[in-house]
């Protein structure tokens, strides 16, 4: 195949991401942006989900190959993410709001990437 | 095996685990070369005489979690609190071996720091949604506090409701900025010290105490 210099952008709505497990959404996130790709949540994840994927991340890295991630991220707040979640929520999991709008790409292709109140900046070379 | 033996046994396992649960198991988080490993030492040292690792200016110098088990803080009011400190790899989410190569390390060496640096992260990560009790999350006050890892680390912590104490650390340099830290973390404690000369780590102890106790 051809390659055409660019980089893909995959953006992927609430819906599809609501359908998956945490372990099936950091998956689906690794997958693309190990192939180059720049992903972009149409809702964010749970501060859980956040974890798992820095850990996963940290599991693919390789030498001279995937380097890590660079993400940002409108989060849901600490104090609305203690809303209604409390100690129960803590104890059942489900109840933490998860963030908004979040945007990862693979670290050695973001060479800027940057949060303003009302606006994220990325900056991405191609391969 | 008598009765009395095995009750004896079954006691001193009992005690022995309840001993442990209320032991807290603190982990000492924040980014590389904030300052971790500098203020475990101290702490260590401070309450035990021993040490927990090598400081180094090179990011990922800790690769892997140090513990250090019962470690006992107390103050002059006869408050104490025993915990088993955690000082973890700096919360990273990219690592590449290169970066090691700027400080003379030859590129095996490199590729070995960076594959034992990301190993470490994960299980520090891990750590934090599995068996941690309590959290110092570190930062060098002469950096920006505002960025994303930060956030991030605040809120997986702040969601598995984990006590955390901040440092802002590294207030012994010209340009640090703690009211930065505290204007960035209003809903927790910030704590300014000096690390690596121990200005103001009493007040640090006795947040400890307070919060971890
Ligand atoms: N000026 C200053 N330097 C510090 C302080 N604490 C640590 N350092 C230095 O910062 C660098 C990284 O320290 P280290 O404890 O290895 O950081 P870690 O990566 O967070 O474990 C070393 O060169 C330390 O000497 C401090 O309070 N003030
Ligand atoms: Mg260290």
């Amino acid at each position: 195949m051809k390659m055409i210099q660019g980089v893909q952008i995959d953006l992927i709505s609430a819906d599809r991401l609501e359908r998956l497990t945490s372990l099936e959404k950091v998956r689906l996130i690794l997958e693309k942006v190990m192939e180059g790709n720049v992903v972009v949540l149409e809702k964010g994840l749970s501060a859980d989900e956040q974890s798992l994927l820095i850990e996963t991340t940290m599991r693919e890295i390789t030498p001279d190959g995937f380097a890590g991630i660079e993400m940002e991220t409108y989060s849901g707040g600490s104090s609305e993410s203690h809303k209604g979640g409390g100690l129960f929520g803590g104890i059942f999991g489900k109840k933490e709001s998860p963030g908004r709008l979040t945007v990862i790409g693979p670290a050695n292709q973001m060479k800027t990437l940057k949060k303003d109140k009302d606006l994220i900046s990325a900056w991405v070379s191609s391969r | 095996m008598s009765f009395l033996v095995r009750t004896k046994q079954k006691f001193s396992r009992l005690f022995k685990g309840l001993f442990k649960k209320k032991q807290m198991r603190i982990g000492i988080y924040g980014p590389p070369n904030a300052g971790k490993t500098t203020l475990s030492n101290r702490i260590v040292r401070d309450w035990t005489g021993d040490a927990v690792g090598p400081v180094s200016e090179i990011p990922h110098e800790t690769r892997r979690a140090r513990r250090k088990e019962g470690v006992t803080i107390s103050d002059e009011g006869g408050n104490s609190v025993t915990i088993d400190i955690v000082d973890t790899p700096g919360v990273t989410t990219k690592i590449d071996y290169k970066e090691f190569l700027e400080y003379g390390i030859d590129s095996d060496e490199a590729v070995v720091r960076a594959r034992e640096a990301t190993e470490g992260v994960a299980e520090a990560m891990h750590w934090l949604r599995e068996d941690i009790d309590g959290v110092i999350y570190m930062l060098d006050s002469t950096q920006d506090p505002f960025v994303q890892v930060n956030i991030m680390l605040i809120g997986i912590i702040e969601s598995r409701e984990l006590p955390v104490i901040i440092v802002a650390n590294k207030t012994d340099l010209p340009d640090a900025s703690p009211s930065r830290i505290k204007s960035a973390f209003p809903q927790h404690p910030v704590i300014s010290i000096s690390g690596l000369e121990g200005t103001n780590v009493e007040e640090l102890y006795e947040k400890m105490i307070e919060y971890f106790g």
